[in-house]
């Protein structure tokens, strides 16, 4: 692990000035525990359950105090053995494998409750979990004040973490190690259980007609969520935790449409989201506030030394990858939908740009092809055509190539053959079955023009009169 | 369309007794339901449910909106607890005989967003077979292509289920359910919003399962068609309003007394009753 960082640490600092080994440790600590949640967040997610991972990031905390107080209480008392070294320490390892199980077991009574409030009251999901989350968080509130007079907790430690003294200067540190392990552990469970995850939230009832107890897995899920929670938080924090549990994974589900990619991709973003979050912590206050170097408010200060609170920055980068794939995912993405949008827009126009030619050459009327100035999506619908070669100029007047005029000649069939159809099937008047046609035309293929023919007993002429010329 | 062997021939694994002391249920029927009160939030929606599936058969169930056809699905599957009553599958309690049991859910019941395609949501079907920890083979995969192929969506094993037409995705529920290779069917409306080729599809593959000997029960909402497509019929409204093949017991009364005035009744009394019990 430590050649590796050094390698890390290496490119890093040739890539940014101030880069130091210990932001290493807190890029690859970060990137552990975001990784970590990712994996359990994704299902989370998918089960549209993402209130849940704040909640138990909230309701651990009664199981954390509670643990605390009884490894001290225990401790004091002699039944189990304290730290030779350093017997007044108040956090061994003792105490945080307590801490990890009290949170452990609250995490999974959170769910049981919920599930019970639920039953109980009649209520949706999140209303019983509303009430479940904040009756424990406040139990929890309440018994550190209760224990504060015996016992020293710092309820921000708990909630938002100290990533920025992760490393001692020495060797791999242990809030790493926990990461790691964690995220390990949630790989493991995720490739074993991977069918029975994947059955148990997307069709619960077939699960348990199985005899997969969907329940059971359910209650799983939020131990392990819990668990992982409770492993990052000290690192990274809460608000961090939060924001890895879902963002990563809501990221990922808008990209692909298959879990085991998803899962991959989920912890991929996480991972870079962290690096990026550090990456600018510690780059973009020094270049945001440098024009106001001599601002008196900032008298003393080097711009350099400036930095803004990596978790923050990690979940901010977060959210912009979030938004990112919003709209630019391949599928659901905004842009996609705007570009479709606009294809069709041109299409469209193109296609009346060369009905409107073809109708001159037949009735030999006066070029007027638009009526007044062009719009852009026309002009470069005409430029398009031009592009093309369905059209050309002569004498300074758009006008049809041959494969335009086929191209056109199968747009009026269309038209014309809609128009016959509807004359023949609806009570329309005359006058009112250009507009719906005009519309129709560009969307009557091939296959469905045959049909159309076929049905009417291929027509020569339309409602007005004029040819329906063919294909 | 003959009637099937008479329930009650001897088995070899005799219906164990059932943990309250109650009387062995003597019939080995595909479903026995005996005395099945169904409730939710204490309010009856299904009353005193006795009830023999013939083996072999088609049985369609049918009643109107609300009448308790899908929670009596649910019920035989344990996903709905029974306030009183039993039900056997076979002379065995579901737990001991799910994999006889193929359910096939009303279609709206699944988030269809889900990163999965046609291909996996079969495959689910033959997760029991698989066994825990085991990943989806290859032969597993080849399995439900073959489901697939029986149902004619082949050709759509890749897409996400959600770029699937309603009546597909019928088709790919159907598909699973076959994987199971069950000897009874419970399936819930398998023909909303389906095309008449999907429709004809769907009775095919029933024809194929009644030949296979297996029965289904299937919840079917246009008379029109029941007695085209099956042999017997159960006509429920919170209560068992008549059961039997359809040519003795689809009559214009029994459909009348299905979809006449009881259901307001019942439902009153039912309401009442939530009304006294509310706070206790
Ligand atoms: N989860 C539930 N909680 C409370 N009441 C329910 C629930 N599900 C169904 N009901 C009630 O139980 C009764 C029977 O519902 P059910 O879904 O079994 O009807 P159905 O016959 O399947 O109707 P449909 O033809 O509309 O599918 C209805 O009155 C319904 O309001
Ligand atoms: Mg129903």
């Amino acid at each position: 692990m430590l050649a590796s960082t050094d390698i890390l640490t290496a490119s890093f600092s040739s890539l940014i000035d101030g880069w130091f080994e210990l932001d290493t440790w807190i890029v690859v600590t970060a990137a552990l525990a975001a990784m970590a949640c990712a994996i359990p967040g994704s299902f989370l997610v998918l089960r549209r359950q993402s209130m849940m991972g704040d909640a138990l990031t909230h309701t651990v905390l009664p199981g954390i105090v509670a643990a605390f107080l009884l490894s001290h209480h225990l401790k004091s008392s002699g039944w189990i053995p304290v730290d030779p070294d350093d017997p007044h320490k108040a956090y061994d390892a003792t105490t945080y494998t307590f801490m990890f199980i009290g949170a452990l077991l609250t995490g999974v009574l959170t769910a049981i409750l919920t599930e019970w409030v639920r039953r109980r009251g009649a209520v949706e999901n999140s209303a019983a979990l509303g009430v479940v989350y904040t009756s424990l968080f406040a139990i929890g509130l309440l018994t550190i004040r209760l224990a504060a007079d015996s016992v020293h907790i710092d309820p921000d430690c708990v909630l938002y973490g100290n990533l920025e003294s992760v490393w001692d200067g020495n060797q791999t540190p242990r809030a790493a190690w926990i990461s790691g392990g964690c995220l390990f552990v949630n790989i493991a469970l995720a490739s074993c259980f991977f069918k029975e995850l994947r059955i148990s939230t997307f069709d619960p009832a077939l699960a348990t007609t199985l005899g997969i107890h969907a329940t059971l897995i359910d209650y799983a899920l939020m131990a392990v969520t819990a668990a992982t929670a409770v492993a990052a938080f000290e690192s990274v924090g809460n608000i961090l935790v939060i924001a890895m549990l879902i963002v990563p994974a809501a990221t990922a589900h808008l990209l692909t449409d298959r879990l085991w990619v998803m899962l991959i991709l989920s912890t991929i973003i996480a991972a870079v989201s962290a690096a990026l979050g550090h990456v600018m912590a510690i780059s973009l206050p020094p270049m945001l506030m440098a024009p106001f170097a001599e601002h008196p408010l900032l008298s003393g200060v080097p711009v350099e030394s400036l930095d803004a609170s990596t978790s923050g920055m990690m979940a901010a980068s977060a959210g912009a990858m979030f938004v990112a794939a919003l709209l630019l995912a391949p599928r659901h993405g905004l842009f996609v939908r705007i570009g479709h949008r606009f294809r069709l827009a041109i299409r469209i126009s193109a296609e009346d740009l060369l009905a409107t030619l073809y109708r001159q050459d037949e009735s030999s009327r006066d070029p007027t092809v638009f009526n007044g100035r062009p719009t852009l999506v026309q002009r470069f619908a005409t430029w398009l055509l031009r592009r093309q070669r369905l059209v050309g100029d002569s004498s300074g007047r758009l006008e049809l190539t041959e494969p335009g005029r086929h191209a056109a000649r199968k747009l009026i069939r269309a038209h014309r053959l809609w128009e016959s159809y509807m004359a023949r099937h609806f009570d329309v008047p005359a006058d009112h079955l250009h507009e719906t046609a005009h519309k129709v035309e560009h969307f009557l293929d091939p296959e469905l023009r045959d049909r159309l023919a076929q049905e009417l007993d291929t027509p020569d002429t339309d409602p007005h009169g004029r040819e329906i010329p063919e294909d | 369309m003959t009637d099937g062997p008479p329930p009650g021939t001897p088995s070899p694994d005799l219906p164990e007794p059932l943990p309250d002391g109650t009387a062995t249920h003597p019939s080995s029927a595909p479903l026995a339901i005996h005395d099945m009160t169904v409730a939710y939030h204490r309010r009856p929606v299904l009353w005193d449910i006795d009830y023999d599936a013939p083996p072999g058969q088609l049985t369609a169930i049918v009643g109107p909106n609300g009448s308790g056809k899908t929670t009596l699905i649910k019920a035989a599957v344990d996903l709905v607890p029974r306030a009183s009553g039993d039900v056997r599958f076979f002379g065995s309690a579901y737990h001991k005989v799910r994999h006889r049991v193929g359910y096939v859910p009303q279609r709206g019941s699944v988030d269809w967003d889900f990163p999965v395609n046609a291909l996996d949501v079969v495959a689910m079907g033959l997760y029991k077979q698989i066994g825990w920890l085991r990943p989806v083979t290859r032969r597993y995969r080849d399995k439900a292509m073959h489901y697939l192929e029986r149902v004619g969506m082949a050709d759509y094993a890749k897409r996400q289920i959600s770029q699937l037409s309603g009546g597909q995705q019928q088709r790919v529920f159907l598909a699973r359910a076959l994987s199971q290779q069950a000897d009874v069917y419970l399936m819930d409306e398998p023909f909303v919003g389906v095309d008449a080729a999907t429709e004809r599809a769907i009775v095919i593959i029933l024809q194929e399962l009644r030949e296979a000997g297996k029965a289904a029960l299937v919840v079917h909402h246009d008379l029109q068609t029941v007695p085209e497509y099956f042999d017997h019929v159960l006509l429920l409204n919170m209560r068992l309003v008549a059961t039997g093949p359809i040519t003795e017991v689809f009559t214009p009364e029994n459909l009348r007394a299905t979809y006449g005035g009881k259901l307001a009744l019942l439902d009153q009394v039912g309401h009442r009753m939530t009304l006294n019990q509310g706070r206790s």
